[in-house]
């Protein structure tokens, strides 16, 4: 019944799910999908201000010593050597300017360096509305989600192999106390075979639909606008778990899990390629990640506790929006 | 023999070269060693150049190609075989390129070459301090080379011949895990000859510049680039010492079941990180300070005026030297370290802009008020300062941890360091190459030719990083073989900027055959000097004739001159 239930919701309720790929011929960052990737995208457009008028700056002082101090046009050299003010402006600005880089720079760094205390998050938040600071309230909420924050962590380790990724829901435990655990490999690896052995795997024929070199067989499946922390792992060579529209990339070392977190909102599927070299395969394990709202997460949940990988990849195919899922709740 | 015997067979044995093999094989000459370490720079630079180009071959489409048919056509693979063997190949493609390029085609260039042709001549000394040592870093150095070309067709792992694992190096991927063959630990060997090599290099000039001035020659008299290759030689002593460490402990992990950097043994991947990098971030340093150096001298000598504030330049240099000892973890943001330690690492590294901004602004104050004569080396100069400048600031870019967290390990970080080096360092050598080309061979270039050549690397070198930018941002990760189509039509731009400098490449090579030919006789000017130059060029090698005696400074030049170069 459950299947059903999630077939016919991925039928009835199907939306154009957005898709975080690279988009050819752009110049820019992918659009971002978390607070993090935000930030560091408003962050990095200062920095590419900053550094483009730099380099005008340069350029301009350049052409023009270039076209007045021409042999042509300046038979004479001047014989200065030495002009203590300039001097001291040209390291005093840089070195002032590199202050307002940093005092940007920061806040950013901890902000997606340092997992949140959801706890006091809920705390903070509700003060700041006690106390009627209500702009203060807002930026809070921006950064910190403090709805998402009472519902807690989803924890998730990712270990890197040679050359796939290992995804285990520390959280998610079937009836033996197992955690959900599958391991995610690309549909592509660079071979003309890839295709029959997709449909001989899988028996479906949608391989030219999916993104080249991004499409895996079971993708990493986490309900939209929850706190998500992660680890990372590996079990041979070092690899690396991004997405950028998250703006996150963590290693994955023998021996070490590291940590990190992020928040996504908006549900769709989104990408990342291994980013640390690992050896032959290493353009060929992708990232592919089906941010879901949490019912059907949640219904994904259920199929992967029961087993049945194959059936709970499929109820993720088509993404509801979080519009039809309240319907949907509400109908049940 | 009576002394005055002595005496006059030595003058006799003034310019008096000793036999080709002798000259060339036992060579303890400076001038003879320096030209040894560019011609091999030279052959080392077709070697990592046509990597370059098999990279952006097969990188000009998506799709594994032409390294696929390099598979199946010249080593008789097919299906699913050539398919592996080609994306190993791939990866060994990428790993030598940066090794070759870094440890046999810049470094010997600019140090072996420039710095052992242009330091003794340009601090009045007759030769370097330990001329057999000289003769036994450069031939190391080609023992060196020898051993990475050979561990590059021995076989190195789970998918066919050479070491795949990135010039970087890290461990497991390195180690028996990733990489069970020989490829591997002769890489190892290779890596240390080279480095024993340099540190001998790095004692000689550091020796030689300390003890064997002009008198009168202090060290605040010093020109910039004997000031910048003895800032490189104390980063060489210091750093290769720690690659080494680091490297041993490698190897005995392969051979000899030590545990360093196996974690099941409880040893750790990460610190071979931070012992390379401690090594191999001075090491860039390494790459651009000497091209710091010579382009100081071109500025001056083609505006006719003194460089401005030979001070701030000489001890911008030490202290870049100095702080690059200190930041090297910034390679490192993404590895899991405690994110005030990150924070540190980002102060620390921007740092590094100050001195840098002082050097550029330096070199346009040196052409302000100057009367600027558009040479050859003067466009390379220029053309330096400029894409430093570029490479320089998306650096500041990368300093910051926040951002390093999405760009960290892809395209922008290639295109952030090819502007650096590619078009920093090579731009250096370049311009070196031309403003020394007359006094080092005795024959003049040909300009036209010189000319073309910088527009058309200058045009394609642009054209070949400047896209990897976008691709960067974009999320393009590093080091693959194949990409998704939404990064196509960059890397088609990025390819076709590689056959641009494909053509300007040819031509720098026509026009050294040219040269070779024609013999144009070099410039004598009204002194009796070989200075083409004209009075721009203040340093003491321009007193000397062209190409210099075998043997120079019999009777040492005494310095008298206020101020530095």
């Amino acid at each position: 019944m459950r299947h059903l239930i999630a077939a016919l919701s991925a039928i009835l309720f199907a939306s154009p799910a957005f898709a975080a790929l690279p988009e050819d011929g752009a110049i820019n960052f992918q659009p971002a999908a978390t607070r993090i990737a935000e930030r560091i995208h408003d962050f990095h457009l200062v920095l590419l201000w900053v550094i483009t008028l730099i380099t005008a700056l340069v350029t301009v002082l350049l052409i023009w010593v270039m076209v007045r101090y021409s042999r042509a046009a300046n038979k004479t050299p001047r014989k200065f050597s030495h002009n203590t003010t300039v001097e001291v402006i040209w390291t005093v600005v840089p070195a002032l300017i590199l202050v307002g880089i940093a005092s940007l720079s920061f806040p950013n760094l901890y902000y997606l360096g340092v997992t949140p205390n959801l706890g006091q998050i809920s705390a903070t938040s509700k003060a700041l509305l006690a106390e009627g600071r209500t702009a203060e309230h807002l930026a809070y909420t921006k950064n910190y989600f403090p709805d998402a924050a009472e519902k807690g962590f989803v924890n998730i380790k990712f270990q890197g192999n040679q050359w796939n990724w290992t995804y285990t829901y520390m959280d998610i435990k079937d009836d033996s106390d197992t955690a959900v655990e599958f391991v995610s490999n690309g549909i592509h690896t660079g071979r003309p075979s890839d295709k029959a052995n997709y449909e001989a795997a899988t028996g479906r024929t949608d391989f030219d639909s999916q993104p080249t070199n991004y499409a895996v067989d079971y993708p990493m499946v986490i309900p939209a606008g929850r706190y998500i922390r992660y680890y990372t792992a590996a079990a041979d060579v070092i690899h690396s778990w991004t997405v950028p529209a998250f703006a996150v990339k963590t290693d994955a070392i023998p021996g070490r899990l590291n940590e990190g977190w992020f928040l996504v909102e908006e549900p769709g599927v989104y990408y990342g390629q291994c980013s640390e070299l690992c050896g032959i395969n290493h353009a060929f394990m992708p990232i592919e990640v089906r941010v879901v709202p949490q019912g059907q997460f949640d219904r994904w949940a259920t199929l992967m506790k029961a087993g049945d990988f194959d059936a709970a990849a499929a109820s993720v195919r088509q993404i509801a929006s979080i519009a039809s899922e309240t319907k949907l709740a509400s109908s049940n | 023999m009576p002394m005055d015997e002595i005496a006059l067979d030595h003058a006799h044995a003034h310019d008096h070269k000793p036999g080709f093999f002798t000259r060339w094989f036992f060579s303890t000459n400076h001038k003879d060693i320096g030209t040894l370490y560019l011609v091999f720079a030279l052959v080392a630079g077709i070697v990592g150049y046509s990597l370059s180009g098999l990279i952006r071959w097969e990188l000009a489409q998506p799709g594994i190609g032409p390294l696929l048919w390099i598979q199946t056509s010249f080593f008789g693979l097919e299906g699913d075989a050539a398919i592996t063997a080609a994306k190993h190949m791939y990866n060994v493609v990428i790993s030598y390129h940066g090794l070759v390029m870094i440890f046999f085609m810049v470094m010997p260039a600019l140090i072996g070459g420039f710095g052992n042709w242009f330091v003794p001549l340009m601090i009045g000394a007759p030769d370097m301090a330990f001329p057999r040592m000289n003769n036994i870093s450069f031939w190391l150095t080609v023992a060196a080379f020898i051993l990475a070309c050979i561990s590059m067709v021995v076989p190195g792992g789970l998918g066919g011949n050479g070491f795949g694992g990135g010039w970087t190096l890290y461990p497991p991927l390195s180690s028996t895990v990733g990489h069970p063959g020989q490829s591997m630990d002769l890489l190892i060997l290779s890596l240390h000859t080279a480095g024993i090599a340099s540190i001998l290099g790095a004692i000689n000039f550091i020796v030689t510049i300390l003890n064997m001035r002009a008198p009168g020659m202090t060290m605040h008299k010093m020109p910039l680039f004997a000031w910048s290759i003895l800032v490189t030689a104390v980063l060489l002593l210091l750093a290769l010492p720690v690659l080494a460490g680091a490297l041993t402990m490698l190897l005995t992990d392969r051979n000899f079941g030590s545990q360093f950097f196996v974690a099941n043994g409880g040893g750790d991947p990460v610190m071979f990180q931070h012992l390379f990098w401690f090594f191999g971030h001075p090491e860039v340093y390494i790459m651009i300070l000497p091209a710091f150096g010579i382009v100081s001298h071109i500025v001056s000598t083609f505006s006719r005026k003194p460089i401005f504030g030979y001070l701030g330049m000489a001890y911008a240099m030490v202290s870049i030297g100095v702080i690059g000892f200190v930041v090297w973890a910034h390679h490192m943001y993404t590895v899991g370290m405690n994110v005030d330690l990150k924070a540190y690492f980002v102060a620390a590294t921007m740092v590094i802009a100050v001195p840098t901004g002082i050097k550029i602004f330096s070199w346009i104050a040196t052409m302000w008020g100057g009367s600027i004569d558009f040479k050859v080396p003067m466009l390379w100069a220029i053309g330096f300062i400029f894409l430093f400048t570029v490479g320089g600031v998306t650096g500041v870019v990368l300093a910051n941890a926040g951002i390093d967290h999405t760009l960290h390990d892809t395209y922008y970080v290639v295109a952030h360091f090819h502007y650096v080096l590619s078009l920093g360092a090579v731009f250096g050598l370049f311009a070196g190459w031309y403003y020394w080309f007359e006094k080092m061979f005795g024959v003049k270039y040909n300009s036209f030719l010189g000319g073309v050549h910088f527009w058309l690397m200058f045009i394609g070198s642009n054209v070949l990083f400047f896209p990897q930018h976008f691709l960067g941002l974009q999320g393009m990760p590093r080091r693959y073989i194949d990409y998704n189509e939404g990064f196509s039509t960059w890397h088609y731009v990025s390819s076709i900027g590689y056959a641009i400098t494909l053509v300007a490449t040819l031509i720098f090579f026509f026009s050294i055959i040219e040269a070779a030919v024609r013999r144009r006789k070099a410039t004598v000017d009204a002194h009796g000097h070989g200075n083409p130059w004209g009075e721009g060029a203040t340093t003491l090698e321009w007193t000397l004739p062209s190409p210099p005696p075998f043997h120079q400074y019999n009777e040492l030049p005494v310095v008298t001159g206020k101020g530095g170069h």
